[in-house]
């Protein structure tokens, strides 16, 4: 018989994620995934200025902070046909990749990680041994005896007190843990490290934006300014901290994260054939280095690939009505003219219609709606996004770099390309195009520079940034690649103010229900046939939904009626 | 309850709670509104390095123009520094390294009540009700001495002499609703 596990509220995420899957046979035999959280920006931003939308998305979510800003910024410029200039599409790259750099590391060591390392084991590990590991992998010069043992103390210490923390919440001993206990506390000491280290990269945003999370954007270029001549400008002082930082996220990164994940890999490479689930991959792409409209240029190409065919990568147009729709068939919403149709964002509609059980519940009903998110589909297709389809569209695109990158990793794991299609592919590829994206943004960095040095600061287009300089009417669409895949805005602006908004975020892509004719998206279908060792412990369904990185904050969100968060902490 | 607003609020600011809690036994001292003093009795405004060019009239007009380079005051591209309390311009964020008016982005009072609602953001304070009070305004009567630029003296003491008569204005109403309040409590 079947046993209908639940596991509520999905941990080591941001926002609320649900999933409910059946297992039989100790294989899962059907998975449903929902956000239990409503979001409703669409609402919030009727009415509003254009102008400000970016500051409302980006507070979607406090992790991948800035996605939204660019997003909003770039849908709000489509509409008003306004390019930026180049200096401030260099800032937003940097500001991009210090974004990913920072969200990735984060999500490798601090939410991913104990999936795969066991914290407890790592007490039994000799402190020598674990040094000669990890000198034989890194030459990253923490690796003494006495660095290991003093980290092991440290960990001791929490352990005998009763009090693991930060480590309090996992199944330590679970037989699906594989590693020694010298990796294992490889693995813990650089949890802690990189505790310490992404601080220092979201500097950055900082210097940029003026703080982060939330750090601030500008609908036609970028708020700051250039001039190495004046102390209260970006001047060489604030550009050789920017260079510090890229310097040391390129240690971290070539040093302690890729080491570490080649590492941990090999002793799962099982999991290289556990999790493929859709075949469908999406990727808007970003990182313009000719400007946002030229996709041909991006670092991350653009583009679709259907039935992991890499041979052939499909186009893929934000503006076309046919391409990017979304369902409600399964999802806690109420469309005027049926819930069976799919509807291209421009004309979406946001009105909530919740139809599930009264909480607490044991089970959500399936077969009706069971979700606060929509159901996006290109032309029809379920889609997976997130750092494994970028990396799958620029090899099918043939990009160079990205090949070496993949080939090298993989020649050394001893893994074919399509091992790539499964829950480890999807934890690999974030970590290497976190390489990627490391040498990247020391490329921006550069042409930053040297524009400066030729004499151009400018950082922003002020061709249109008076109301009165637009149309009555204008659309606009805005692509971009969070660190969890393709997101983008949509947006209709009527007499200066937005008429309507829509984002389609990429956890909704992946953890969204059922499309009308029952198709399932990426988390559900990835869930299919994983073996269980123990139901009752479903570290196996963690492992598999943390490599998509959920982030169910920018999907749903709660408030009241008067824009107050429901939950409140207090201390008195 | 202790009330630690911001959008979010800085995180030092939340450790120094903490830290207040713990290492004095109690809680903070902490305004009408619910939060710490140590934090919240200053306006942006007030502890702005921008503020000696508010004070001079000397305005950012322009996204990136001239002024925007020179660091000068960003109340006209819809700085909400004047109304907004928080630590931003002596804490900083993120170790002290910025804070969004440092990085040439006007404030947009994140940690006041229902800011999204104050907006539309780049519209300039004056035509907002509840417009602060330049409470420290009193001080600044000699600041025109402090303008050296030439060419921007004569814009300075216009801007300056309009500017001291709303203040004075201003602060007349307030002390007439501070006290209404007082005699009230």
């Amino acid at each position: 018989m079947a046993k209908r596990i639940v596991v509520d509220p999905i941990t080591r995420i941001e926002g609320h994620l649900r999933i409910e899957a059946e297992v039989k046979n100790g294989k899962i035999a059907d998975a449903y995934s929902s956000g239990t959280m409503v979001r409703g920006f669409e609402i919030i931003l009727k009415g509003r200025d254009p102008r400000d939308a970016w500051a409302f998305t980006e507070r979607a979510c406090g992790v991948c902070t800035t996605v939204h800003a660019l997003a909003s910024v770039r849908c709000v410029e489509n509409a008003l046909g306004v390019a930026v200039p180049p200096n401030a599409e260099l800032i937003r790259n940097l500001m991009f990749c210090a974004q990913y750099l920072q969200d990735h590391v984060v999500h490798f060591y601090h939410l991913h990680a104990l999936d795969w390392v066991d914290v407890v084991s790592s007490l039994k590990a000799n402190p020598t041994e674990t040094a000669r590991i990890a000198q034989s992998i890194s030459n990253w010069p923490k690796s003494s005896p006495k660095y290991f043992s003093d980290v092991q103390n440290r960990i001791k210490t929490f352990v005998e007190s009763g009090q693991l923390g930060i480590f309090a919440n996992a199944y330590w001993g679970h037989p699906a843990y594989k590693l020694p206990p010298e990796v294992n506390l490889i693995g813990v000491a650089h949890y802690l490290e990189a505790l310490d280290w992404q601080k220092e990269i979201v500097k950055v945003h900082t210097i940029f934006g003026g703080k982060n999370p939330h750090p601030n954007y500008l609908v036609g270029g970028a708020p700051c300014s250039l001039d190495q001549d004046d102390s209260s400008a970006i001047n060489a002082e604030r550009l050789a901290f920017v260079g510090t930082l890229i310097d040391q996220a390129l240690e971290f990164v070539e040093q302690v994260y890729i080491p570490d994940l080649m590492a941990i890999a090999s002793f799962y490479k099982d999991w290289f054939s556990i999790g493929g689930g859709l075949k469908n991959y999406l990727v808007y792409g970003d990182l313009p280095v000719s400007g946002y409209n030229d996709p041909s240029n991006f670092k991350f190409p653009r583009g679709a690939i259907l039935n992991r065919n890499l041979n052939e990568i499909h186009e893929v147009k934000g503006d076309d009505p046919d391409q990017v729709r979304e369902y409600v068939t399964h999802s806690w919403y109420k469309y005027q003219n049926g819930d069976d149709k799919a509807l291209h964002p421009w004309v979406g509609e946001t009105e909530f219609n919740y139809t599930g059980p009264k909480p607490p519940y044991e089970n959500l009903n399936v077969d009706g709606k069971y979700s606060w998110l929509k159901t996006p589909r290109w032309k029809d297709n379920p889609m997976e996004v997130g750092p494994l389809a970028r990396l799958l569209v620029a090899y099918g695109s043939g990009r160079d770099d990205v090949k070496e990158v993949i080939t090298e990793a993989l020649g050394k794991l001893n893994a074919p390309v399509t091992a790539l299609f499964s829950t480890l592919g999807r934890t690999a590829a974030r970590g290497l195009e976190t390489r990627l994206v490391a040498h990247w943004m020391k490329e921006f960095y550069g042409m930053l520079l040297s524009n400066i040095k030729n004499g151009d600061t400018r950082t922003f287009n002020k061709e249109k940034w008076e109301p009165k300089t637009w149309t009555t009417e204008a659309k606009g669409v805005g692509l971009s690649e969070a660190p969890r895949g393709a997101l983008a805005h949509w947006i209709v602006i009527k007499d200066e103010k937005i008429e309507n908004y829509q984002l389609v975020v990429p956890s909704t892509w992946n953890a969204s229900p059922r499309d009308l004719n029952g198709n399932q998206s990426a988390y559900e279908a990835s869930l299919m046939e994983t073996p269980m060792a123990n139901a009752d412990q479903p570290l196996e369904i963690l492992r598999t939904i943390h490599s998509f990185d959920p982030c169910i904050a920018c999907a749903v969100h709660l408030y009241d009626p008067k824009g107050k968060h429901i939950n409140q902490v207090s201390i008195s | 309850m202790i009330k630690v607003p911001g959008c979010p609020p800085i995180g030092e600011v939340m450790a120094g709670v903490i830290v207040y809690v713990l290492a004095f036994g109690r809680l903070p001292q902490l305004d009408g509104l619910g939060r710490p003093k140590a934090f919240y009795a200053k306006r942006v405004h007030d502890s702005c390095y921008r503020r000696p060019f508010y004070d001079a009239g000397l305005f950012v007009e322009s996204w990136d123009d001239e002024s925007a380079k020179r660091g000068h005051c960003l109340y006209k591209m819809g700085c909400r520094g004047p109304v907004t309390y928080n630590a931003c311009g002596i804490t900083r964020w993120n170790d002290g390294v910025s804070y969004p008016i440092q990085s040439g982005h006007g404030c947009i009072g994140c940690s006041e009540e229902s800011f999204w609602d104050n907006g539309p953001f780049y519209r300039h304070l004056a035509s907002f009700p509840g417009f602060g009070i330049e409470t420290t305004a009193d001080k600044i009567g000699t600041v025109v001495g402090a303008v050296t630029v030439g060419g921007m003296a004569a814009h300075a003491i216009s801007t300056n002499i309009r500017k001291r008569k709303l203040i004075k204005d201003k602060i007349e109403e307030n002390n007439q609703k501070a006290d209404k309040e007082e005699g009230g409590k």
